[in-house]
């Protein structure tokens, strides 16, 4: 029995993507419900830590995906009301040693060249940043773009902000098809839905949306863990971590990869965060993980070592074997489209996507190339 | 050493309350090396509290009728070889195999000495009790106010009570006790107000009269409160506290039946503090975050789930006590014993330990008391009405200072429908207690969202048991061959 008032399209997933999907579809002008089978923000969101960081990207596509977000969401910011806490507090990389910097300096100048603001700042006047960083350090760059949000609450707004309709709780099981293999709505244990798109925004668990619908997307969990301590005066000014961060991300090996990327909030406490490690949806806590993060941020600011975590939590980023987001139109299935796959970089890049979405919905031109986010490139057949 | 990497202990027990001393006495006495931590300074747990040395307090056992068994259960401990390790809080347990694991602990009164510790066993038993449950009220945070076990607790421990007239108030069988306590510490105790219907112990008839010990322990709280003239005050609850910088009276209201207050009923109550509880919360985090599985108990807590012998869903790992449900310190003690019987009967592989006569007497004896424990926690069931007595205003999460109009502002305006998204949209429950105090509040706040209405399970998710120095953790050493494998860059 389909459920009355069929929208245009219905998002999966009420995470950062989700939302930020039918934000910016709603504004375009389209009727939008938004499905997810658990909680808004229940999902990886719940468990990220809000960075939203150029820093860390080397130039290419998503670099540039992350430069539009880094604009829209401050215009989404001054927008929503405070509760998102966007901060744009800047990020600080420091390096260790003289080789380091060396590498550094070189990686700012080619981003410098790709858009981005990086300042050079020389070991003495690292202090003048950070007062607590840890002495002897090489130098490092200030990132005057990298921002902060929290990542449910901006998540929760943006959805409320879109007046999309929310259906929280509901499991889509079915992926509704018709004759010629269009799509034609979602089946969920409330009932069915209809409409003529259906976006995937179901982060790590993409891959499974994506195959029932028949269309294949290979999104893997990429677990993190983030420590998180008691509240402090503010000891972190900006978002800090150490050069070799730059070389994890990009990295493909299975084997746990942890620097300390050391962050204060507005609330007080000061977040570390995040190991990366593969071992499919375990949760159960990794001491090791801890203690690699625990090590990164007492070395870089040795005042913490007296300082408490009062909690840690771990989280799933959805990543694709490229370690690039799945965005627009599904090769195969026609009036699907994915959102998914943003691996640790999901909050940061969740308006870009959300934007090239909507011009996608509406037959728009997207606000950047979209061709290395094809979800078919892991199939061989392109849209 | 035993312990050490190289020779682990048999067995390795958490928590030294009536469970956890009953199971580390009784394996060390069947032949396992045995190891007992506990955050506080002397055994006991919960119940069986003492006052320090030096507070010239020479018959901690004037309080207790059952002081004797645990003289008992400490004098075993002495004679025996367990290595009781006091002082030492366990911040998480880690699992290798189902016979491989590490205990982590920190050390000193608060644990902040500076030298953490790793244990090896071959088994772990967990025996960590449970915290008061609290339902917030307008007022509770005023001086004045405080918690029944807490109340209870001060009295053993230092002999201080909270004030000279203290109400007592909110659900469960334990405020008899607390009333008790009080007025035989010389306290007058002017009402005890109960939420729910005592009547609800009537629907269990069997269980109660197979639980004579029980009876006499009700009967001894009851002749005593008449002796001092505390009135019983059920199917009522605290709904306002009066005082500017402490308690002066309260505001009592009758509950309808699903405990939402009537109105118009208030009465106001003089007294210089408030004593309140509603039963208590298992703690589970050791367990939870090893991903052992939970029950939902009939007053709503989520416990362990165990099997006939104590045994956690997750192999290796077993329970006792308050951590698989409310029921009282002697079944504490009798699950802690069958633990223990378990436990040696695997690591020895000799199964015919657990079919004993006297091991099959107290599995009856704890079947029987656990049926009991149910009965009561059915009848002291917070009603879904109970939040019809937080006001707006009322702060729920006291460490991050967040109001039930917040809570309720993340329901309607952000579609909150559980702890979890209330916590990642408020900050309730992300303070230094974690949820403790306001878990069950926010849990009840966010179900008023659900088509249903119904709490879901909520176990709790504290994957450090205890807040940790980053310098303990960075001086952990350092696991290449642990399941993360080596870093590689
Ligand atoms: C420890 C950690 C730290 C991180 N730090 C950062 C950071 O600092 N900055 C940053 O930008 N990113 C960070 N990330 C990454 C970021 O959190 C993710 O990329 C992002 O949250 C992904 O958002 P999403 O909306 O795609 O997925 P999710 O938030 O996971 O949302 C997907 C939703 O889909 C729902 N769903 C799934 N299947 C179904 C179904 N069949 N039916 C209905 N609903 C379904 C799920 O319930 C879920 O709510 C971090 C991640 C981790 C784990
Ligand atoms: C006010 C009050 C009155 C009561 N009155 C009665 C009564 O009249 N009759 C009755 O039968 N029962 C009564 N009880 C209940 C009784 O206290 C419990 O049933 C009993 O104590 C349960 O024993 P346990 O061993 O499970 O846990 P507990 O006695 O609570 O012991 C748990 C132990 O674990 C330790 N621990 C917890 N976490 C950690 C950690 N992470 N690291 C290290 N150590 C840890 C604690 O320090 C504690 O010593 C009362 C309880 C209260 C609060």
């Amino acid at each position: 029995m389909p459920l009355s008032n069929s929208p245009d399209v219905i998002v999966v997933g009420a995470g950062v993507v989700g939302a930020a999907c039918a934000y910016y579809a709603a504004r375009s002008g389209l009727s939008v419900t938004v499905v997810d089978r658990g909680p808004v923000a229940g999902g990886t969101t719940g468990a990220g830590e809000g960075n939203l960081l150029v820093s860390d990207k080397e130039p290419g596509p998503e670099l540039d995906l992350a430069l539009l977000s880094t604009r829209l969401w401050r215009d989404l910011a001054a927008g929503l009301p405070d509760g998102a806490e966007y901060e744009a507090k800047g990020g600080l990389v420091v390096a260790r040693d003289a080789a380091r910097m060396t590498a550094l300096r070189a990686f700012a100048r080619s981003q410098t060249a790709a858009g981005v603001t990086a300042q050079e700042v020389p070991a003495d006047a690292l202090h003048d940043l950070e007062p607590h960083l840890a002495p002897g350090l090489a130098g490092g760059f200030l990132y005057p773009q990298d921002a902060q949000v929290q990542p449910a609450l901006a998540a929760a707004h943006l959805l409320r902000a879109s007046g999309a309709r929310v259906r929280t709780g509901q499991e889509v099981t079915a992926v509704l098809t018709g004759a010629s293999g269009e799509v034609r709505g979602v089946r969920t244990r409330a009932g069915d839905l209809h409409a003529p798109y259906v976006v995937n925004a179901a982060g790590t668990w993409g891959g499974e949306v994506a195959r029932l619908a028949g269309a294949h997307l290979p999104v893997l969990p990429r677990r993190g863990f983030v420590l998180v301590t008691e509240p402090l005066p503010r000891v972190v000014r900006h978002k800090v971590y150490a050069a070799d961060y730059v070389a994890d991300v990009a990295s493909g090996s299975a084997a746990l990869q942890t620097s300390a990327v050391v962050e204060g909030t507005p609330a007080g406490p000061v977040l570390i965060g995040a190991s990366r490690e593969r071992v499919g949806f375990d949760r159960t806590l990794s001491v090791e993980a801890l203690r690699r993060l625990a090590a990164g941020a007492t070395e870089l600011f040795p005042v913490l070592a007296g300082v408490r975590a009062l909690r840690t939590y771990a989280g799933f980023r959805p990543y694709l074997p490229d370690h690039l987001p799945a965005v627009g139109a599904d090769p195969s299935v026609p009036g699907l489209l994915h959102a998914c796959g943003h691996e640790g970089a999901g909050i940061g890049l969740a308006p870009a996507t959300g934007l090239a979405v909507a011009r996608v919905l509406t037959g728009d031109e997207p606000p950047l190339d979209l061709r290395p986010f094809d979800p078919g490139r892991f199939t061989g057949v392109t849209a | 050493m035993t312990g050490s990497p190289s020779e682990p202990y048999d067995l390795a027990v958490v928590g030294a309350g009536p469970a956890g001393l009953a199971g580390a006495v009784t394996a060390a006495e069947l032949g396992l090396s045995t190891v007992l931590l506990d955050a506080s300074g002397r055994p006991g747990g919960q119940y069986f509290r003492h006052p320090a040395p030096g507070l010239g307090a020479t018959r901690p056992g004037a309080l207790h009728h059952d002081w004797p068994a645990f003289t008992a259960l400490r004098r075993r401990l002495a004679a025996s070889d367990v290595t009781h390790l006091a002082h030492h809080h366990v911040w998480t347990v880690t699992r290798r195999a189902a016979d491989d694991w590490t205990v982590h602990a920190l050390t000193g009164p608060d644990g902040d000495d500076g030298k953490p510790v790793r244990i090896r066993a071959r088994a772990v038993l967990l025996a960590t009790g449970a915290h008061e449950r609290h339902l917030p009220f307008p007022g509770w945070t005023l001086p004045g106010v405080v918690g029944a076990g807490g109340a209870q607790a001060m009295l053993k421990a230092g002999l201080v009570l909270p004030g000279r007239r203290v109400v007592v108030a909110g659900s469960g069988p334990l405020l008899l006790a607390v009333a008790s306590s009080l007025t035989a510490a010389g306290a007058h105790v002017p009402e005890v107000v109960e939420a729910a219907g005592y009547l609800g112990y009537a629907r269990h008839p069997r269980a109660l009269a197979t639980n004579p010990h029980k009876l006499v322990e009700a009967a001894v709280h009851g002749t005593a409160l008449a002796r001092h003239r505390v009135r019983l005050r059920p199917r009522s609850a605290v709904t306002a506290v009066h005082g500017t910088d402490r308690v002066e009276a309260v505001t009592v209201s009758r509950l309808g039946p699903d405990w939402r207050p009537l109105p118009g009923t208030g009465r106001r109550v003089p007294c210089d503090a408030l004593a309140v509880g509603h039963g208590l919360v298992p703690q589970t985090e050791l367990a939870t975050g090893l991903g052992c599985a939970t029950r939902r108990t009939p007053d709503g807590t989520d416990a362990l789930l165990l099997d006939a012998w104590q045994e956690t869903t997750v192999p290796g790992l077993w329970a006792a006590g308050e951590t698989g449900g409310t029921g009282g310190w002697q079944l504490a003690r009798v699950e802690g014993e069958l633990a223990a019987v378990a436990v040696t009967a695997r690591l020895r592989a000799r199964p015919g330990l657990t079919t004993g006569r006297r091991v099959r007497d107290l599995a009856r004896r704890r079947d029987r008391m656990r049926a009991f424990a149910e009965a009561m926690a059915a009848a002291h069931a917070p009603g879904a009405g109970w939040t019809g007595w937080l006001t707006d205003d009322t702060e729920v999460c006291r460490c991050e200072e967040v109001t039930a109009g917040r809570v309720r502002e993340a329901v309607d305006d952000l579609g909150a429908r559980d702890a979890r998204t209330v916590k990642l949209l408020t900050r309730a429950g992300m303070g230094w207690c974690q949820g403790r105090m306001c878990g069950a509040a926010v849990a009840a706040l966010a179900a008023a969202g659900r088509p249903d209405g119904a709490v879901p399970p909520s176990p709790a998710r504290r994957p450090l048991a205890v807040p940790v120095p980053l310098a303990a953790l960075a001086a952990l050493p350092e696991d290449p061959d642990g399941p993360d494998g080596p870093e590689d860059h």
